[in-house]
Protein backbone atom coordinates (compact mmCIF):
# COMPACT_ATOMS: atom_id res chain seq x y z
CA UNK A 1 0.00 0.00 0.00
CA UNK A 2 0.90 3.30 -0.94
CA UNK A 3 0.39 6.59 0.07
CA UNK A 4 -0.53 9.67 -2.13
CA UNK A 5 2.94 11.40 -1.30
CA UNK A 6 5.02 7.98 -2.19
CA UNK A 7 2.97 8.20 -5.26
CA UNK A 8 3.84 11.66 -6.11
CA UNK A 9 7.17 10.43 -5.72
CA UNK A 10 7.25 7.75 -7.97
CA UNK A 11 5.23 9.84 -10.71
CA UNK A 12 8.01 12.73 -10.52
CA UNK A 13 11.09 10.34 -10.63
CA UNK A 14 9.68 8.54 -13.71
CA UNK A 15 8.35 11.56 -15.76
CA UNK A 16 10.82 14.66 -15.83
CA UNK A 17 9.65 15.95 -18.54
CA UNK A 18 5.58 16.12 -17.60
CA UNK A 19 4.91 19.39 -14.94
CA UNK A 20 2.49 17.46 -12.67
CA UNK A 21 0.56 20.27 -9.64
CA UNK A 22 0.11 17.56 -6.45
CA UNK A 23 -2.40 18.91 -4.05
CA UNK A 24 -2.45 16.68 -1.03
CA UNK A 25 -4.41 19.51 0.71
CA UNK A 26 -7.17 19.07 -1.05
CA UNK A 27 -10.37 19.95 0.25
CA UNK A 28 -12.27 16.25 0.35
CA UNK A 29 -9.81 14.02 -1.42
CA UNK A 30 -5.75 14.27 -2.57
CA UNK A 31 -5.49 14.48 -6.55
CA UNK A 32 -2.85 14.76 -9.43
CA UNK A 33 -3.56 17.07 -12.01
CA UNK A 34 -1.78 15.90 -15.36
CA UNK A 35 -1.34 17.72 -18.63
CA UNK A 36 -4.36 17.01 -20.94
CA UNK A 37 -2.09 15.69 -23.37
CA UNK A 38 -0.06 13.12 -21.20
CA UNK A 39 -2.74 11.03 -19.58
CA UNK A 40 -2.50 8.15 -21.65
CA UNK A 41 0.99 8.05 -21.04
CA UNK A 42 0.50 8.31 -17.49
CA UNK A 43 -2.36 6.00 -16.94
CA UNK A 44 -0.67 3.35 -18.87
CA UNK A 45 2.65 3.71 -16.25
CA UNK A 46 0.52 3.70 -13.11
CA UNK A 47 -1.59 0.93 -14.18
CA UNK A 48 1.98 -1.14 -15.43
CA UNK A 49 4.11 -0.01 -12.59
CA UNK A 50 5.04 -3.07 -10.45
CA UNK A 51 4.68 -0.64 -7.36
CA UNK A 52 1.41 0.89 -8.07
CA UNK A 53 -0.57 -1.01 -10.32
CA UNK A 54 -3.18 0.11 -10.58
CA UNK A 55 -5.74 -1.98 -12.25
CA UNK A 56 -9.12 -0.90 -11.96
CA UNK A 57 -10.73 2.19 -13.06
CA UNK A 58 -13.20 2.94 -10.26
CA UNK A 59 -15.04 6.20 -12.00
CA UNK A 60 -14.08 8.69 -14.97
CA UNK A 61 -16.52 11.47 -14.47
CA UNK A 62 -16.67 15.02 -15.84
CA UNK A 63 -17.30 18.67 -14.41
CA UNK A 64 -18.28 21.85 -16.28
CA UNK A 65 -16.46 24.43 -14.06
CA UNK A 66 -18.66 27.05 -15.50
CA UNK A 67 -15.66 29.53 -15.28
CA UNK A 68 -16.03 31.73 -18.47
CA UNK A 69 -17.06 34.59 -19.67
CA UNK A 70 -21.17 34.42 -19.34
CA UNK A 71 -22.53 36.28 -22.50
CA UNK A 72 -25.92 36.63 -24.04
CA UNK A 73 -26.55 34.66 -27.99
CA UNK A 74 -28.62 36.55 -30.23
CA UNK A 75 -32.19 35.21 -28.46
CA UNK A 76 -31.21 36.43 -25.06
CA UNK A 77 -29.97 33.25 -23.54
CA UNK A 78 -26.67 33.36 -21.21
CA UNK A 79 -24.44 31.42 -22.73
CA UNK A 80 -21.06 30.80 -21.94
CA UNK A 81 -17.61 31.43 -23.60
CA UNK A 82 -14.68 30.29 -22.59
CA UNK A 83 -13.57 28.69 -19.37
CA UNK A 84 -12.42 25.14 -18.48
CA UNK A 85 -13.67 21.45 -18.03
CA UNK A 86 -12.46 18.86 -15.56
CA UNK A 87 -12.35 15.28 -15.89
CA UNK A 88 -12.16 13.00 -12.69
CA UNK A 89 -10.41 9.43 -12.45
CA UNK A 90 -10.56 7.98 -9.41
CA UNK A 91 -8.43 4.23 -9.35
CA UNK A 92 -7.37 1.58 -7.45
CA UNK A 93 -4.89 -1.29 -7.13
CA UNK A 94 -6.92 -4.39 -6.01
CA UNK A 95 -3.29 -5.96 -5.62
CA UNK A 96 -2.14 -3.56 -2.93
CA UNK A 97 -5.34 -1.80 -1.86
CA UNK A 98 -4.80 2.25 -2.31
CA UNK A 99 -6.23 4.71 -4.65
CA UNK A 100 -5.43 7.62 -6.41
CA UNK A 101 -7.41 10.33 -7.91
CA UNK A 102 -5.94 12.42 -11.00
CA UNK A 103 -7.69 15.63 -12.46
CA UNK A 104 -7.08 17.51 -16.29
CA UNK A 105 -8.46 20.34 -17.09
CA UNK A 106 -9.62 20.61 -20.32
CA UNK A 107 -10.40 23.87 -22.64
CA UNK A 108 -14.29 24.15 -22.27
CA UNK A 109 -15.06 25.35 -26.40
CA UNK A 110 -13.78 22.52 -27.61
CA UNK A 111 -12.72 20.23 -25.34
CA UNK A 112 -10.85 16.96 -26.17
CA UNK A 113 -8.25 14.53 -24.26
CA UNK A 114 -6.62 10.71 -25.48
CA UNK A 115 -9.23 7.85 -24.41
CA UNK A 116 -8.29 5.56 -21.74
CA UNK A 117 -10.25 2.77 -22.66
CA UNK A 118 -7.18 0.95 -24.57
CA UNK A 119 -5.67 0.55 -20.84
CA UNK A 120 -8.83 0.03 -18.94
CA UNK A 121 -11.55 -1.22 -20.95
CA UNK A 122 -13.86 -0.30 -18.56
CA UNK A 123 -13.20 3.59 -19.01
CA UNK A 124 -15.34 2.56 -22.50
CA UNK A 125 -18.79 3.70 -21.63
CA UNK A 126 -17.70 6.24 -18.93
CA UNK A 127 -16.38 8.18 -21.73
CA UNK A 128 -18.85 7.85 -23.74
CA UNK A 129 -21.33 8.99 -21.33
CA UNK A 130 -19.11 12.26 -20.58
CA UNK A 131 -18.99 12.50 -24.59
CA UNK A 132 -23.18 12.13 -24.25
CA UNK A 133 -23.62 14.44 -21.29
CA UNK A 134 -20.81 17.05 -21.82
CA UNK A 135 -19.52 16.83 -25.14
CA UNK A 136 -15.49 16.14 -24.23
CA UNK A 137 -13.91 14.08 -27.40
CA UNK A 138 -12.25 11.23 -26.58
CA UNK A 139 -9.26 10.96 -29.00
CA UNK A 140 -8.98 7.15 -30.34
CA UNK A 141 -12.13 5.57 -28.73
CA UNK A 142 -13.14 2.47 -30.13
CA UNK A 143 -17.07 3.90 -30.26
CA UNK A 144 -17.75 7.08 -29.41
CA UNK A 145 -21.44 7.52 -29.68
CA UNK A 146 -24.14 8.83 -27.32
CA UNK A 147 -24.75 6.39 -24.64
CA UNK A 148 -28.11 7.81 -22.57
CA UNK A 149 -29.83 10.41 -25.08
CA UNK A 150 -31.43 8.92 -28.21
CA UNK A 151 -28.65 8.58 -30.73
CA UNK A 152 -30.49 11.35 -32.98
CA UNK A 153 -30.30 13.54 -30.10
CA UNK A 154 -29.05 16.97 -31.72
CA UNK A 155 -30.01 19.83 -29.04
CA UNK A 156 -26.51 19.38 -27.44
CA UNK A 157 -25.01 17.74 -24.68
CA UNK A 158 -27.29 18.07 -21.31
CA UNK A 159 -25.15 18.74 -18.44
CA UNK A 160 -23.76 22.03 -19.74
CA UNK A 161 -23.91 24.50 -17.97
CA UNK A 162 -25.37 26.96 -20.77
CA UNK A 163 -27.82 23.88 -21.91
CA UNK A 164 -31.26 24.85 -23.47
CA UNK A 165 -33.98 21.86 -23.88
CA UNK A 166 -35.58 22.20 -27.10
CA UNK A 167 -39.60 22.65 -27.50
CA UNK A 168 -40.12 19.61 -28.79
CA UNK A 169 -38.10 15.76 -30.00
CA UNK A 170 -39.48 13.91 -32.15
CA UNK A 171 -42.92 16.16 -32.23
CA UNK A 172 -42.89 15.43 -28.21
CA UNK A 173 -43.45 18.41 -26.53
CA UNK A 174 -40.39 18.60 -23.92
CA UNK A 175 -41.27 21.38 -21.52
CA UNK A 176 -43.50 21.05 -18.94
CA UNK B 1 -69.42 -19.68 -8.67
CA UNK B 2 -71.95 -20.90 -6.31
CA UNK B 3 -74.67 -19.29 -8.36
CA UNK B 4 -73.56 -20.57 -11.77
CA UNK B 5 -73.10 -23.64 -10.65
CA UNK B 6 -76.62 -23.96 -9.48
CA UNK B 7 -78.39 -22.13 -12.18
CA UNK B 8 -76.25 -24.21 -14.82
CA UNK B 9 -76.91 -27.48 -13.37
CA UNK B 10 -79.51 -28.30 -15.16
CA UNK B 11 -80.18 -27.36 -18.93
CA UNK B 12 -80.83 -23.66 -18.86
CA UNK B 13 -80.29 -20.42 -20.10
CA UNK B 14 -78.76 -17.09 -19.82
CA UNK B 15 -80.06 -13.86 -21.16
CA UNK B 16 -78.27 -10.72 -21.54
CA UNK B 17 -76.90 -8.29 -24.03
CA UNK B 18 -74.03 -8.97 -26.36
CA UNK B 19 -72.49 -5.84 -24.97
CA UNK B 20 -72.64 -7.14 -21.53
CA UNK B 21 -71.31 -10.23 -22.32
CA UNK B 22 -68.40 -8.82 -24.78
CA UNK B 23 -68.01 -5.98 -21.85
CA UNK B 24 -67.92 -8.65 -18.96
CA UNK B 25 -65.62 -11.14 -20.73
CA UNK B 26 -62.73 -8.28 -21.78
CA UNK B 27 -63.21 -7.07 -17.85
CA UNK B 28 -62.14 -10.13 -16.28
CA UNK B 29 -59.28 -11.09 -18.49
CA UNK B 30 -56.92 -7.84 -19.03
CA UNK B 31 -54.29 -9.17 -20.48
CA UNK B 32 -51.31 -6.67 -19.50
CA UNK B 33 -47.85 -6.02 -21.71
CA UNK B 34 -45.36 -8.01 -19.79
CA UNK B 35 -43.00 -4.83 -19.23
CA UNK B 36 -41.85 -2.35 -16.81
CA UNK B 37 -39.86 0.95 -16.91
CA UNK B 38 -38.61 2.05 -13.71
CA UNK B 39 -39.11 1.56 -9.93
CA UNK B 40 -43.23 1.54 -10.40
CA UNK B 41 -42.46 -1.82 -12.16
CA UNK B 42 -41.19 -3.02 -8.44
CA UNK B 43 -44.94 -1.91 -6.89
CA UNK B 44 -46.12 -3.77 -9.98
CA UNK B 45 -44.56 -6.93 -10.01
CA UNK B 46 -45.54 -6.93 -6.09
CA UNK B 47 -48.83 -6.43 -6.85
CA UNK B 48 -48.43 -9.76 -9.50
CA UNK B 49 -46.79 -11.18 -6.62
CA UNK B 50 -48.75 -14.09 -4.87
CA UNK B 51 -49.44 -11.15 -1.69
CA UNK B 52 -51.52 -8.90 -3.60
CA UNK B 53 -52.55 -11.42 -6.93
CA UNK B 54 -53.30 -9.66 -9.81
CA UNK B 55 -54.10 -12.63 -11.20
CA UNK B 56 -57.63 -13.20 -9.41
CA UNK B 57 -58.87 -10.33 -11.58
CA UNK B 58 -57.77 -11.69 -14.76
CA UNK B 59 -54.35 -9.77 -14.78
CA UNK B 60 -51.20 -12.05 -16.60
CA UNK B 61 -48.80 -10.28 -18.34
CA UNK B 62 -48.11 -11.59 -21.62
CA UNK B 63 -44.53 -11.82 -23.56
CA UNK B 64 -45.70 -9.77 -26.42
CA UNK B 65 -47.70 -6.49 -27.27
CA UNK B 66 -49.61 -8.57 -30.01
CA UNK B 67 -51.44 -10.26 -27.30
CA UNK B 68 -52.33 -7.45 -24.57
CA UNK B 69 -55.19 -5.72 -23.74
CA UNK B 70 -53.83 -3.34 -21.17
CA UNK B 71 -50.15 -1.44 -20.78
CA UNK B 72 -49.20 -0.71 -17.50
CA UNK B 73 -46.74 2.43 -18.13
CA UNK B 74 -45.35 2.19 -14.71
CA UNK B 75 -42.25 4.49 -14.31
CA UNK B 76 -40.37 7.59 -16.03
CA UNK B 77 -41.25 7.92 -19.60
CA UNK B 78 -37.74 9.37 -20.86
CA UNK B 79 -38.30 10.91 -24.25
CA UNK B 80 -35.47 7.99 -25.92
CA UNK B 81 -38.22 5.48 -24.12
CA UNK B 82 -41.48 7.20 -25.21
CA UNK B 83 -40.78 6.34 -28.80
CA UNK B 84 -40.87 2.48 -28.13
CA UNK B 85 -43.89 3.04 -25.33
CA UNK B 86 -45.78 4.62 -28.39
CA UNK B 87 -44.51 1.89 -30.71
CA UNK B 88 -45.62 -1.00 -28.14
CA UNK B 89 -48.84 1.07 -28.06
CA UNK B 90 -49.78 0.66 -31.32
CA UNK B 91 -49.03 -3.14 -31.83
CA UNK B 92 -51.38 -4.00 -29.33
CA UNK B 93 -54.62 -5.14 -30.80
CA UNK B 94 -58.23 -3.13 -30.25
CA UNK B 95 -59.65 -2.95 -27.75
CA UNK B 96 -56.92 -1.85 -25.82
CA UNK B 97 -56.73 0.22 -22.44
CA UNK B 98 -53.85 2.12 -20.80
CA UNK B 99 -53.28 2.30 -17.33
CA UNK B 100 -50.59 5.69 -16.20
CA UNK B 101 -48.93 4.38 -13.05
CA UNK B 102 -46.82 6.79 -10.94
CA UNK B 103 -46.31 10.36 -11.00
CA UNK B 104 -43.66 9.82 -13.57
CA UNK B 105 -46.10 8.52 -15.75
CA UNK B 106 -48.73 10.82 -15.16
CA UNK B 107 -47.22 14.59 -15.15
CA UNK B 108 -43.12 14.19 -15.12
CA UNK B 109 -43.31 13.79 -11.12
CA UNK B 110 -39.69 15.31 -9.73
CA UNK B 111 -38.37 15.40 -13.20
CA UNK B 112 -40.99 18.07 -14.05
CA UNK B 113 -38.44 21.28 -14.61
CA UNK B 114 -35.11 20.04 -14.56
CA UNK B 115 -35.48 16.44 -16.23
CA UNK B 116 -34.04 16.85 -19.71
CA UNK B 117 -34.44 13.57 -21.33
CA UNK B 118 -38.28 13.13 -19.04
CA UNK B 119 -41.48 13.16 -21.37
CA UNK B 120 -43.59 14.90 -19.02
CA UNK B 121 -46.89 12.89 -18.88
CA UNK B 122 -47.34 9.79 -20.49
CA UNK B 123 -50.22 10.84 -22.24
CA UNK B 124 -48.11 13.09 -24.61
CA UNK B 125 -47.60 10.13 -26.49
CA UNK B 126 -50.60 7.55 -25.89
CA UNK B 127 -54.57 8.22 -24.61
CA UNK B 128 -54.70 7.17 -20.80
CA UNK B 129 -57.77 5.56 -19.18
CA UNK B 130 -56.91 5.91 -16.04
CA UNK B 131 -54.41 7.51 -14.06
CA UNK B 132 -52.68 6.46 -10.65
CA UNK B 133 -51.03 8.92 -8.20
CA UNK B 134 -48.25 7.99 -6.12
CA UNK B 135 -44.35 7.79 -6.12
CA UNK B 136 -44.52 4.91 -6.52
CA UNK B 137 -48.06 3.75 -6.08
CA UNK B 138 -48.77 1.18 -3.60
CA UNK B 139 -50.09 -2.24 -5.20
CA UNK B 140 -53.43 -1.43 -3.32
CA UNK B 141 -53.61 1.93 -5.44
CA UNK B 142 -52.79 -0.34 -8.64
CA UNK B 143 -55.49 -2.55 -7.94
CA UNK B 144 -57.50 0.21 -7.40
CA UNK B 145 -57.00 2.20 -10.76
CA UNK B 146 -57.45 -1.34 -12.29
CA UNK B 147 -61.23 -1.43 -10.72
CA UNK B 148 -61.65 1.70 -12.09
CA UNK B 149 -60.77 0.46 -15.71
CA UNK B 150 -63.06 -2.51 -15.05
CA UNK B 151 -65.61 -0.06 -14.39
CA UNK B 152 -64.91 1.86 -17.42
CA UNK B 153 -65.17 -1.35 -19.43
CA UNK B 154 -68.03 -2.34 -17.99
CA UNK B 155 -70.30 0.72 -19.51
CA UNK B 156 -68.65 0.68 -22.34
CA UNK B 157 -70.88 1.00 -25.59
CA UNK B 158 -70.66 -0.32 -28.82
CA UNK B 159 -73.65 2.53 -30.25
CA UNK B 160 -72.35 5.27 -27.53
CA UNK B 161 -68.56 6.20 -26.71
CA UNK B 162 -67.78 6.96 -22.68
CA UNK B 163 -71.04 6.45 -21.54
CA UNK B 164 -71.77 6.51 -17.83
CA UNK B 165 -68.30 6.82 -16.65
CA UNK B 166 -67.62 6.03 -12.91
Amino acid sequence: MKSFEEISELLKNNFSDIHFEFHPEAKFEPYILVPANKIDTVCLFLRDNNELYFDSLINLSAVDDFNGNKIKDDKGNEIMQGGTMSIYYHMESIKFRHKLLIKVILDRDNPSVNSVTSIWNCANWHEREAFDLFGINFNNHPDLRRILMPYDWEFGHPLRKDYQNPEFYQGMKVPY
Amino acid sequence: MGLLDKEFSENNILITTTENLFNWARLSSLWQVGFGLACCAIEMMATSASHYDFDRFGVIPRPSPRQSDVIIVSGTVTLKMALRVKRLYEQMPDPKYVISMGSCSNCGGPYWEHGYHVLKGVDRVIPVDVYVPGCPPRPEALLEGLLKLQEKIRYESITKKNNEIV
